[in-house]
């Protein structure tokens, strides 16, 4: 027989603390970004895809005039940043889980970690510094407001 | 005159049938020209009731076919919790799965249960489950003098904990969770049931080490609410309900 495993003594004097721990934080990170990212793309999809002349409405200047509203430009980003890291929050647990060796584990999370900034940063970029009027472009393609510049 | 003796129909008789068991095992001595720790299926028919459990007919098989196969029970009537393992792509206790609940005209598929180090056939390592479970320290923790007579508790401090007293550790919930399976790390379900029954019982004092521990890297974050715990539990217990109580308890820092 095998001796009976040693039980390790109890922890003592662990206080509330301890409540503060990045590990539960990313689980209510990712169900209260979850119910907002339902109903920003809710949103986004209502207005950009069934209000309006519906899906044929989509072209440059239906783009270029969202993106030179701020209420749209600040919409986006929230989208935007939620998604991608609420997408990478799901995607770094999921390598936890299946990255096996110490040297892949790391790549991927690198990896991951790279991508997620990179996108959040050019996308940000596109958001803010768009220009729905750009020089010498056809009129007709353009945003009605592009008129008066 | 006579009577004419006929046989009569035996009351209540219960017809019996063919099953086929495919059983999936593991050889880690190489009898027989196999290579040491090899895995194959194998098929064996027996003769059962359709009223027997999967666990007889492992029994007719050990006792008549085949003395090599391998398997844990004790108790054999669903309390002790050895017999746990995979049947028909479900976790589930031999000595309670009968035979008819599982289409017995197709092979009846019998599995070691997963994500724990497979020992012989049916039986597996269940080491590093009971080490999960003493992780969470499964005692009573008090402080002050202890009292001549027993702690009393009231019947509703007793319901708050009652489905997670049930628990008889036959890993069914454990191994069927898929984080379980991948992670290698995280605690499983039944150490969070564990756990539960004493952080929610009014007698001990060391919920707030549990819970400590439970808010680990490999605590109740790594669950998924994937609910194959409750499903796969034989005595019942609504296990992701219980885990996202701990959950609760640590987001609201209230039990």
């Amino acid at each position: 027989m095998a001796p009976a495993p040693e039980l390790k003594a109890p922890k003592k004097g662990i206080s509330h603390s301890t409540l503060g721990r990045t590990q539960r934080w990313s689980w209510i990170f990712q169900r209260v970004s979850g119910v907002a990212l339902i109903l920003l793309i809710t949103i986004h999809l209502t207005v950009n895809l069934i209000m309006g002349d519906g899906i044929n409405q989509i072209d440059f200047a239906f783009v270029a005039g969202k993106l030179a509203n701020p209420f749209w430009q600040w919409f986006d980003f929230v989208m935007l940043v939620l998604a991608m890291v609420h997408g990478s929050n799901g995607m770094r647990m999921i390598i936890d889980d299946y990255a096996r060796t110490k040297w892949m584990h790391a790549t991927l999370q690198w990896a991951l970690r790279i991508a997620t900034v990179v996108i959040i940063v050019l996308g940000t970029l596109v958001l803010f510094t768009f220009d729905p009027c750009p020089a010498g472009a056809d009129a007709s393609l353009l945003p009605s407001f592009c008129e008066g510049i | 005159m006579t009577a004419t003796a006929e046989k009569p129909a035996e009351v209540g008789a219960i017809p019996t049938m063919t099953v086929t068991l495919k059983i999936m095992r593991h050889d880690p001595d190489g009898l027989d020209g196999r290579e040491p720790g090899t895995d194959y299926w194998e098929e064996f028919q027996v003769e059962a009731h359709a009223t027997d459990r999967v666990l007889d007919a492992l029994h007719k098989i050990k006792w008549e076919q085949d003395g090599t196969l391998a398997f844990r029970r004790s108790c054999a009537h669903g309390v002790c919790g050895s017999d746990a393992m995979r049947i028909n792509a479900r976790n589930r206790l031999a000595c309670k799965t009968l035979l008819k609940d599982l289409n017995p005209a197709k092979p009846i598929q019998v599995e070691p249960i997963k994500g724990l180090p497979v020992e012989k056939d049916l039986i597996v390592d269940m080491e590093p489950f009971f080490a999960s479970y003493r992780e969470i320290m499964p005692f009573l923790m008090t402080s002050g003098p202890t009292p001549e007579r027993e702690r009393l508790q009231s019947p509703e401090d007793r319901q708050r904990f009652d489905d997670t007293t049930k628990c008889i550790m036959c890993a069914a919930c454990t191994t069927s969770c898929p984080v379980f399976w991948t992670d290698g790390q995280y605690f499983g379900p039944q150490a969070i049931v564990g756990a539960h029954r004493f952080i929610f019982d009014s007698r001990d004092e060391g919920e707030w080490d549990r819970l400590e521990i439970l808010n680990d890297k490999a605590g109740v974050w790594k669950c998924r609410t994937a609910f194959n715990c409750t499903e796969a539990c034989p005595r019942g217990i609504e296990v992701t309900k219980a885990i996202s109580e701990v959950k609760h308890a640590l987001n609201t820092g209230e039990i």
